[in-house]
């Protein structure tokens, strides 16, 4: 599904990554760990095209399909979510006008016509439960005066509605009370298809322990340096990192 | 090929890195930085088209005589043309302003024609039924979606239709007076309801108000008029629809509303014109007075031509717009939505003279290309515990300079006053302006006036957002806008409303920024 | 122009005394300030930037001027005792609108920084001072800097050189005394080399009954990375009135402080215009007026960002006692390619009495897109809650006025840098509530 071959990049002309080789099968749920800076949010937003980052080289396919040349949107289109690590406030534009912006968008990008407004209530009404998010959501402009596990259960929801094919979620732990974090993470899990695949950025072993991983990797400076079962994130949490520095050196 | 939305992308990036450079001493290159604004698509104008029908126009030049010919083709009694006289000569002594900020063509008052007349080929009274009205005309105003047969009316909403100087039709007329209320054209009314007319036409705007307001008294043509009695609610929305057709013209409406002790009102205010190379006059008086207890709104979805890409032609909008709430606990509002022209000048303002009276102003301004706009609002407290919001947003793009210009005064014995004012700018683009020149002058302790400003645009953040949930930029920024719009847009009736958030989006086609 | 002709004579008949008592760089721009005002004429109602004051009716009573440079008997050590207890400066004393060099301080400058009087300088530093006057204050533009470059024939200037840190804060104390009624014509001009860093605190005092009118013109110029906090104090006499016009030039990536404080005074008109030249750069300005009887103040100012990075904060209050006028104008202006400016801007005004009046504009014209502008204005009255609260705590209604007043002007004082001056202001701001500052405090004759 995934296929990122010795992607070189940079932001503000500083090399960030430094050749990662990763492959993501369908079905496949990874873990990406790794101390701040080591470059696991620039490989997010890299795969989905943030133009503050610029790829130097290598090759990044989706679904046999060159990412790379793609517009963020179109990555979207094409199955990509990124749930942020600091979703941005936008005021004055509810939910529901976004929404149905993005999926009208998609729906035309796969020559699909618009959806009826019946249908899309319904389908926000349905999917809200998904994240336990109240109706009063629908109304309000897109995260502007969320709460900070609102914001997060806010982008698992837009993630429900969009059905993705690969979702990468940036850190989407952090900040979460233990039951925000049960909420977001078991949302998840309910959208999951032997198809979906999912990328999960974080430090913590909690989120994983609800997400269970099929592959572990640990990114140290732009580069997977080791990569393993779920067991290598038990043994992180336990242990820390520098035990794999002192490995690689 | 790289998709468009990526390009732009591109080309910030460009100017991440400049910046980066930029620290490291170099200058910045603006022309490199400025690159993607340069996309900016020639925005569509839809209402541009003219209508052949068969126009009466006077000849061009403005002098006493032609004052005099004004009132005699309007058959206006003795004392209608005494104060076009009155203001004519004042007019003569008087200099244009030029304090707004705004670069006005000099405007040639002698090749403008000042009366233009397309219902020329019907009778003299005015249609008496749809059929008298030349079907080149009906057509006109179906195209811009403003039926004059009453059965295809947007529901409850009865139209004054304007085309150049004169009204060509009212509709629902019959209907409305069953309840007291008149619903006309202002020339009709002078014929009809002197008495009325004559008590209230420049009790508001007199003619020596300003140099524009002058000139609509010496020359207005037609426009409409209201009443609504002693404790009427209307019914129905009241519109007037304006259209400027014939070329070398001006239109000089003359709009009197006024709202009798207890009565109410929802009056929507549209307007278009054709595209022309050159620059075409618009300078209007909107009277209001608003009695004890009764309740104006006042609705405009303004988008008279705002000239081309290249910054020719257009309408240029010098309104005189000013409500009096005379009586107590009366109430006044003035939404606009401005979309058009190539100059604005524009204040519809409130006096508010009746204790416990309460005004306020919604105001959206949006230019682009070369567009100018100078616009605002005037609060004057007179009476004790009036209130007062003022909430303007400014939207500007391409090389188009917005400003907003408001004065709130609270007079020594306005016991209690209150004002609140925001006024918010959105700049789309490197090359386009926004102002605030927000004036208070408060004389009295017991009143709290408060102004609060903020500039913004629209974030890269904000964009990158909506494109990886698959909205392309070009819909971001009309959602963007329209959300920032939101507060004002939803004090318009709601089929104006859905009318203002179309037109927010065309008129920013193209100006990602 | 009736007000104007008697300057445009007594200009034309003074000429030669006028230079005679004068000097260099002075000298040169007389001509051309004098085309300029002669074609300007004093500023009517109708020009933007005077809306407030009448500037025509401050010119047209007789004053005197002294272009002969004659000595007024006086003592400023005397004459003066409002020091700031605690804060050891380097205090110099300009009498009306000369540089008073009998008794100069003890204390010794660090190398190569200059004090002294401008007539002295233009002669003396001509080159320095050749390089900078008027080339701030243009003359073309205002009557008030037209007129005061006519005929200004004395001040102060003051010279950091690069990289020089005065430590210890310049303390200027101008002193109006006079046995007629005076019109007083002074000149600043402030040099701050690349990396210099100073603080100069003005205090503007009148030792006499007679009336006096003042115009004063600084012209501040701040380097590459310089740093300057620059103190105002007027605590003058209701028979005063002062024009003041601040010009500052910025480089990048220096950072200036103005600090305008009015406590007491007749008529004030301060015109601060902040030019930012260069990418990086900092301005603050701050404002505090307390006024009652029938006192004016009036502050205009004008920030011009005309280079990238730069910012700018305002915060200007007034308390409006009794029949007093406040006005604010201020105007933001963010030129077309000042991308990254962030400026606020705040005033923030409490009316006590119905016949006390304040107008406020705060401007913004922006051309740039990229930057984070904002303004706010505000005219209210004390909160009545809270006055009630204090009551039932059992303090008085007076003295509750008071101390919510002061918490009003305390948001100005507290963005003070100098401790000491910090301190002894919170001291003059409470006595002037309380009504024991009626005039002045520190001067001999209201001691």
């Amino acid at each position: 599904m995934l296929e990122i071959r010795d992607l070189y990049a940079s932001i503000n002309g500083k090399e960030i990554l430094k050749g990662i080789n990763l492959t993501v099968n369908p079905g496949e749920i990874h873990a990406l760990m790794g101390q701040n800076g080591a470059g696991k949010s620039t490989l997010s937003n890299v795969l989905v095209g943030n133009p503050a980052y610029e790829v130097t080289s290598g090759t990044v396919m989706f679904n046999g399909k060159n990412l790379l040349e793609m517009s963020p949107e179109d990555r979207a289109h094409e199955g990509l979510f990124l749930s942020f690590q600091h979703p941005v406030e936008i005021p004055g534009v509810s939910m529901v006008n976004f929404m149905r912006a993005a999926i009208n968008a998609k729906r035309k990008y796969h020559q699909q016509e618009p959806m009826s407004a019946a249908d899309f209530l319904k389908m926000m009404r349905e999917k809200r439960k998904v994240v336990e998010l109240d109706s009063k959501l629908a109304n309000r402009s897109v995260n502007e005066g969320f709460s900070g596990g609102e914001k997060k259960r806010n982008e698992i929801f837009q993630m429900a509605m969009l059905e993705p094919t690969l979702s990468i979620l940036d850190e989407t732990d952090s900040g979460l009370d233990v039951d925000a974090l049960r909420i977001v993470a078991e949302g998840f899990n309910k959208l999951r298809t032997p198809e979906t695949s999912a990328l999960v950025i974080t430090h913590y072993q909690r989120l994983l322990d609800y997400l269970k991983p099929d592959v572990v990797h640990v990114l140290m400076n732009g580069r997977i340096v080791k990569t393993g079962g779920p067991e290598l994130a038990m043994e992180i949490e336990n242990k820390g990192f520098d035990w794999i520095k002192e490995e690689i050196d | 090929m790289l998709h468009s939305s990526l390009w732009i992308y591109k080309n910030r990036m460009n100017n991440r890195e400049e910046r980066q450079n930029n620290t490291n001493g170099k200058k910045p290159n603006s022309d490199k930085k400025n690159k993607f604004v340069r996309e900016v698509a020639e925005k569509k104008y839809e209402y541009g088209f003219t209508t052949d029908v068969q126009t009466e126009i006077i000849d061009k030049g403005l002098n006493e005589e032609v004052v005099r010919l004004i009132s005699a083709k309007k058959e206006e009694p003795e004392w209608m043309l005494e104060f076009r006289l009155k203001a004519f000569r004042y007019w003569l002594t008087q200099e244009q302003p030029d304090w707004a900020h705004l670069k006005m063509p000099e405007i040639d008052y002698q090749a403008i024609s000042y009366y233009a007349d397309p219902t020329k080929g019907m009778k003299k009274d005015g249609p008496k039924s749809l059929d008298e009205i030349d079907p080149e005309l009906m057509k006109t105003f179906d195209k811009l979606g403003i039926p004059l047969e009453e059965r295809l009316a947007l529901s409850g909403t009865a139209v004054d239709a304007v085309m150049d100087s004169v009204s060509v039709k009212t509709t629902f007329k019959e209907k409305l007076s069953e309840r007291g209320i008149i619903f006309c054209s202002i020339s009709e009314a002078v014929r009809e309801y002197p008495d009325l007319v004559r008590r209230y036409l420049g009790s508001v705007v007199p003619y020596r108000d300003n140099y524009f307001a002058a000139l609509n008294s010496a020359v207005f043509s037609d426009g409409s008029f209201v009443y609504i009695p002693k404790g009427v609610r209307c019914p129905m929305e009241l519109s007037t629809y304006f259209r400027i057709n014939a070329r070398n013209t001006g239109q000089f409406e003359r709009t009197l509303i006024v709202c009798d002790d207890g009565g109410y009102v929802s009056y929507l205010e549209g307007c278009t014109a054709p595209m022309r190379d050159e620059n075409q006059l618009h300078a209007a008086i909107v009277e209001i007075v608003v009695n004890e207890n009764a309740e104006v709104k006042y609705s405009t979805v303004q988008n008279w031509y705002p000239g081309d890409a290249e910054g020719k032609g257009g309408v240029l909008n010098l309104v005189t717009k000013r409500g009096h709430l005379r009586g107590a606990n009366s109430k006044l509002s003035w939404t606009q939505v401005e979309t058009g022209s190539a100059i604005t000048w524009k204040y519809p303002s409130c006096v508010l003279s009746g204790d416990n009276s309460q005004a306020e102003f919604y105001s959206v301004a949006v230019t682009n290309n070369y567009q100018q706009a100078d616009t605002g609002t005037k609060m004057i407290h007179l009476g004790r515990n009036t209130k007062s919001t003022i909430i303007s947003k400014g939207i500007s793009a391409g090389k188009s300079q917005n400003s907003y210009r408001g004065l709130v005064r609270v007079a020594p014995n306005a016991d209690g006053a209150r004002n609140y004012s925001s006024c918010d700018s959105l700049l789309l683009g490197s090359e386009c302006g926004a102002h605030t020149f927000p004036y208070m002058d408060v004389h009295n302790d017991t009143a709290i006036v408060e102004h609060e400003a903020t500039t913004s645009k629209i974030s890269e953040e904000q964009l990158f957002y909506c494109n990886q949930r698959g909205i392309p930029t070009e819909e971001a920024v009309g959602l963007i806008v329209n959300g920032y719009a939101k507060e004002v847009i939803n004090k318009l009736p709601m089929e104006f409303a859905v009318e203002a958030q179309k037109l927010l989006s065309v008129s920013l086609e193209g100006t990602v920024g | 122009m009736k007000s104007e002709q008697q300057y445009i004579d007594i200009f034309t008949d003074c000429r030669g005394m006028i230079d005679q008592h004068s000097g260099g760089a002075l000298n040169t721009l007389r001509d051309e300030a004098f085309a300029s005002f002669a074609r300007l004429g004093f500023p009517t109602g109708k020009v933007e930037r005077y809306k407030y004051t009448d500037v025509p009716a401050a010119f047209e009573p007789d004053y005197g001027l002294n272009f002969k440079r004659l000595e007024f008997p006086v003592n400023p050590y005397e004459a003066f005792r409002c020091d700031v207890p605690n804060l050891s400066t380097s205090l110099y004393f300009v009498v009306n609108d000369s540089f008073y060099d009998k008794a100069l301080p003890a204390v010794t400058l660090p190398e190569g920084v200059i004090v002294c009087s401008l007539k002295e300088a233009a002669t003396k530093h001509a080159d320095k001072v050749t390089d900078y006057y008027g080339k701030a204050a243009n003359v073309s533009g205002d009557a008030l800097t037209a007129l005061n470059t006519m005929f200004a024939q004395d001040g102060l200037f003051v010279y950091v050189p690069r990289k020089v840190v005065v430590e210890r804060p310049i303390q200027v104390v101008n002193i109006s005394r006079s046995d007629v009624d005076l019109m007083v014509n002074r000149r600043v001009l402030v040099v701050m080399e690349e990396g210099a860093q100073a603080r100069l605190l003005f205090c503007d005092h009148t030792v006499d009954e007679h009336r006096f009118l003042t115009t004063q013109v600084v012209e501040v110029f701040a380097k590459e990375n310089a740093h300057l906090e620059l103190y105002e104090l007027e605590e003058t006499h209701v028979k005063n009135t002062r024009f003041s016009n601040v010009y500052i030039h910025q480089e990048r990536d220096s950072v200036v402080s103005h600090y305008g404080i009015t406590l007491h005074n007749g008529t004030t008109r301060n015109l601060t215009d902040v030019v930012m030249k260069g990418e990086n750069a900092t301005t603050n300005l701050y404002g505090l007026v307390i006024a009652d009887k029938q006192q004016k103040v009036d502050n205009n100012t004008l920030i011009d960002h005309a280079a990238e990075y730069s910012m700018s904060n305002q915060l200007y209050k007034y308390v409006l006692d009794e029949k007093s006028q406040g006005a604010f104008a201020g105007r933001i202006l963010v030129r077309q390619g000042a991308q990254h400016t962030v400026s606020n801007e705040r005033n923030a005004n409490l009316c006590a009495t119905k016949e006390a009046r304040m107008f406020t504009q705060p401007m913004l014209e922006i051309y740039a897109d990229d930057v984070k502008c904002s303004h706010g204005a505000t005219v209210g009255q004390m909160d009545e809650q809270a006055l009630f609260y204090m009551r039932q705590r059992g303090i008085s209604l007076d003295e509750a006025r008071m101390l919510l007043k002061f918490a009003f002007a305390g948001e100005v004082v507290e963005a003070i840098g100098l401790e000491a001056l910090r301190d002894r202001l919170r001291h003059l701001i409470e006595k002037r509530f309380r009504g024991e500052l009626g005039r002045c405090s520190g001067c001999a004759v209201c001691g």
